[in-house]
C-alpha cells in the first residue's frame, strides 16, 4: 500500500530518519520497575498487570522484553527473536502474509527488527481466558520495530488482548508493527487491540491474516486517545471453505489526529463470510474509515458498515466502503452514515430528565460500546473493562 | 382540587405552520383526561408542546405546571419537575441497554430491574433500547421507563396502538399504576391520554374528555359519552358544537 500520509508533508523516509532505533533506548526488565503513572497508562490500554485474568503475558518495553510468560502448556509464547532462533528462522510463517517490500516501514522492520511476539496455540487447545501482549514505547523519539506472528493450530481457540501504549510523559515516537496471523482448520482467534498512544506518535501496523476451512478470525480495534497519525489496513484472506472474518473497530480522532484505518477481506473460498463494522468519532481530527470486501467464490456473504459521528463543528470523517464481486453467486452489502447525533435521540433522553450534556455522553458511550456477538462472557467482560478503563478521562 | 396543569390560549407553530389555535385546558391533581380527534388535528402537537420538544414554537399563550410557568422551560427541566411522556415512535439508541435507560430514568440501578421483572420484561433488560422491538414491546418499554421515572403528570399518545389483546391487559395495568388508579382518595398522579380507538378506556378510567379538531378544542365532557357520540355520529357532529 502506498503511504497515505497526505496531511503530513514528511515522506516515509524522513519519518524514519526522525527517530532513533528502539535498541538505543533503555529497556526495563521487570514490571516492578515501572512507575505508578505508567501502570495506570498500561491498565488503560487493556493490560492486566497482575495477570489475574490472563493466561499469559508478553510485555515489550522499547526493544527489550520486560515480561514473557505463559501459564498453560498448550500455548507457546516466545519473543519473536527467540522463536526465529528456535525454529530456524521461522521460515514457514515469516513474511508470508505481508510483503517485506511493501513499503519503507516493512523494509525497516525486515532490516532492523527490535522484537515482537510469537504465539502458537497447539492443535485442539481451547483457552477461555485471554493472553495479553503489550508493546510499550517508554522513551522519547524512538522507533519501535516489531514483528508478531500468531498461529492458531487446527481446532484450537485463542483470545489475545493487545495493548499498545506510550509512556504518559512521552511526546513523540514511531511504532512499526508487522503482524501475521494463521488460523488453521476449525480454529478460532479473537484478537482485541487497544491503542493508547501519545499525541505526536506515528503508528504503522502492517497486518496479514489467513483463515483456513471453518476457521474464525474476530478482530476488535479500539483507539480512543490522541495520536499523530495511524495508517493501518489489515488484510484477511479466507482461504478455506466456510471460513469467517469479522472486524470491529471503534475509533476516536481528537483534534490533531490523522487516522487512516480499515480492513480488507478477500473471500477466496466458497461459503466464506466476512463482516466489517466501524464506528468512528471526530472531535476535530481526521478519520478515514476504509473497508474493502472482495468476493471471489460462490456462496460468500459479506457486509460492511461504517458509522461516523461528528462531535466537533469541524473535522473529517471519510468513509470509503468498497464492494468487489468477481462471481455472480455472492451476497455483499454495505451501509454508511456520517453526521452529528440525531436530535431526537438527545431529546428522548432529555425527556427522561437528563440534560443535553448527559444525554450526549450517554449516546456517545453507547456508540462506543464494542459489543461483539459470540464472545465467551469472561472475555467480553475483560474487553468491556478494558474499554471502560480507556474511556476514563476522555 | 389543586390544578396540576393549566393551558391558556395556547397557539403553536410547527415548521412555520399554525397547528394549535387557542387551546384552553385544566387538569387537576389526580385527574386523567382523554384527548380525541382525527389524525392531523393537533393532538400530538399538544403533547409535544407540553413536554417541550424543539420545533414546537409557542406563539402565544401560557402553560402552567404546579403553579409555575413552564412555557419557555427546557425539556429536561420539565421532566425533572414531574412531566413524563411515552413516545409513540422512539429512536433506537445503539449500545444503550434498556437496563441503563431505566437506571437513568429512576436514578436508581435496582428499581428498573424490579419493575421489569414484575411486568415480565426482564429478558429485554440487556437489549439495546428499541432495537428490533415490536410495536407492543415499544409500548411496554416506554411505560416501564415512565414507571421508573415516576412522573406526577403523564402524557400518553395512543398507548393501545399496535398492542394485542393479551398485552393490552398488561399495558392497562402499567398505566393504572402510573396514574394511581388503585388509590381512590388522595390520588396525586394526573395524565393526558390520546386515544383513537377508545379501547384504553376499558382499562383506565378517565375523568374528562376533550375533542380536538383543526387545532381547537370543540367539546369537553364525560369521556365515555363523548366517545360513544364519536362512534355513532363521527367527528362532524363534534364540529357543530364549538365550545
Amino acid at each position: 500500500m502506498p503511504s497515505l500520509n497526505k496531511k503530513s508533508t514528511m515522506s516515509d523516509k524522513e519519518l524514519l530518519e526522525k527517530f532513533r532505533p528502539a535498541s538505543e533506548a533503555e529497556t526495563v526488565n521487570d514490571i516492578a520497575e515501572l512507575g505508578e503513572e505508567e501502570k495506570i497508562r498500561l491498565r488503560q490500554s487493556g493490560v492486566d498487570l497482575e495477570s489475574s485474568n490472563r493466561v499469559g503475558t508478553f510485555l515489550q518495553t522499547n526493544c527489550g522484553v520486560t515480561k514473557c510468560d505463559c501459564g498453560i502448556q498448550g500455548v507457546e509464547l516466545l519473543p519473536i527473536t527467540e522463536a526465529i532462533k528456535k525454529y530456524d528462522g521461522l521460515e514457514e510463517y515469516r513474511w508470508k502474509l505481508v510483503d517485506p517490500d511493501k513499503d519503507e516501514f516493512t523494509r525497516e522492520a525486515a532490516k532492523n527488527l527490535d522484537n515482537g511476539y510469537f504465539i502458537r496455540a497447539l492443535p485442539g487447545e481451547k483457552v477461555v481466558y485471554p493472553l495479553q501482549a503489550c508493546l510499550y514505547i517508554r522513551s522519547d523519539d524512538v522507533a519501535q520495530r516489531v514483528h508478531n506472528i500468531v498461529v492458531a493450530e487446527e481446532g484450537s481457540e485463542l483470545h489475545i488482548i493487545t495493548g499498545c501504549a506510550t509512556h504518559p510523559g512521552l511526546t513523540s515516537g514511531l511504532h512499526i508493527g508487522v503482524s501475521e496471523f494463521y488460523i488453521r482448520k476449525g480454529a478460532k482467534l479473537i484478537f482485541t487491540m487497544v491503542h493508547n498512544w501519545g499525541e505526536e506518535v506515528y503508528v504503522r501496523p502492517r497486518t496479514g491474516i489467513r483463515v483456513e476451512e471453518d476457521g474464525v478470525f474476530l478482530s476488535n480495534y479500539v483507539s480512543l486517545k490522541g495520536v499523530k497519525s495511524v495508517q493501518a489496513f489489515p488484510t484477511a484472506t479466507l482461504a478455506g471453505r466456510n471460513a469467517t472474518a469479522r472486524f470491529n473497530s471503534v475509533i476516536v480522532a481528537p483534534e490533531g489526529a490523522d487516522i487512516d484505518t480499515g480492513s480488507r477481506v478477500i473471500l477466496e473460498a466458497p461459503d466464506t463470510k466476512a463482516e466489517i463494522i466501524s464506528r468512528t468519532i471526530s472531535y476535530g481530527g481526521r478519520v478515514l474509515a476504509r473497508g474493502h470486501l472482495v468476493g471471489k467464490a460462490t456462496g460468500v456473504k459479506a457486509h460492511l458498515e461504517c458509522q461516523g459521528l461528528m462531535l466537533a463543528e469541524r473535522g473529517i470523517i471519510h468513509a470509503i466502503p468498497e464492494l468487489e464481486a468477481h462471481v455472480a453467486d455472492v451476497e455483499m452489502s454495505h451501509e454508511a452514515a456520517v453526521g452529528r447525533i440525531a436530535k431526537e435521540e438527545i431529546e428522548y433522553l432529555m425527556a427522561r430528565g437528563l440534560d443535553e450534556e448527559e444525554a450526549t455522553s450517554t449516546i456517545v458511550r453507547g456508540f462506543l460500546n464494542v459489543k461483539i456477538d459470540g464472545l465467551p462472557k469472561e472475555l467480553d467482560d475483560e474487553i468491556q473493562k478494558a474499554v471502560a478503563e480507556c474511556q476514563q478521562g476522555m | 382540587m389543586d390544578v396540576m396543569l393549566k393551558i391558556e390560549d395556547l397557539w403553536v407553530d410547527v415548521q412555520g405552520k399554525e397547528v394549535l389555535k387557542g387551546i384552553n385546558m385544566e387538569i387537576g391533581q389526580g385527574e386523567t383526561h382523554c384527548l380525541f380527534g382525527r389524525n392531523g388535528s393537533g393532538k400530538t402537537t399538544l403533547l409535544m408542546t407540553l413536554m417541550g420538544f424543539d420545533g414546537y414554537r409557542v406563539k402565544h399563550g401560557r402553560i402552567t405546571f404546579k403553579g409555575e410557568d413552564i412555557t419557555e422551560m427546557p425539556l429536561h427541566e420539565r421532566a425533572r419537575r414531574g412531566i413524563g411522556m411515552a413516545f409513540q415512535r422512539p429512536p433506537t439508541l445503539r449500545g444503550v441497554k434498556l437496563r441503563n435507560m431505566l437506571a437513568l430514568a429512576a436514578g436508581d440501578p435496582d428499581k428498573g430491574r424490579e419493575l421489569a421483572t414484575f411486568y415480565g420484561f426482564e429478558n429485554f433488560l440487556d437489549r439495546e433500547v428499541n432495537h428490533g422491538f415490536s410495536g407492543g414491546e415499544i409500548k411496554k418499554s416506554e411505560l416501564l421507563q415512565l414507571l421508573a421515572q415516576n412522573p406526577d403528570f403523564t402524557l400518553l399518545d395512543e398507548p393501545e396502538s399496535g398492542v394485542d389483546v393479551e398485552n393490552l391487559n398488561i399495558i392497562g395495568d402499567m398505566i393504572r399504576k402510573l396514574l394511581q388508579k388503585d388509590i381512590h382518595r388522595g390520588r396525586k398522579k394526573s395524565g393526558l391520554i390520546i386515544t383513537h380507538t377508545g379501547f384504553i378506556l376499558n382499562y383506565v378510567t378517565a375523568d374528562k374528555g376533550h375533542v380536538m379538531l383543526n387545532g381547537q378544542i370543540y367539546c369537553q365532557g364525560n369521556p365515555l359519552e363523548i366517545f360513544e357520540g364519536i362512534q355513532k355520529y363521527g367527528y362532524q357532529e363534534c364540529a357543530k358544537c364549538r365550545l
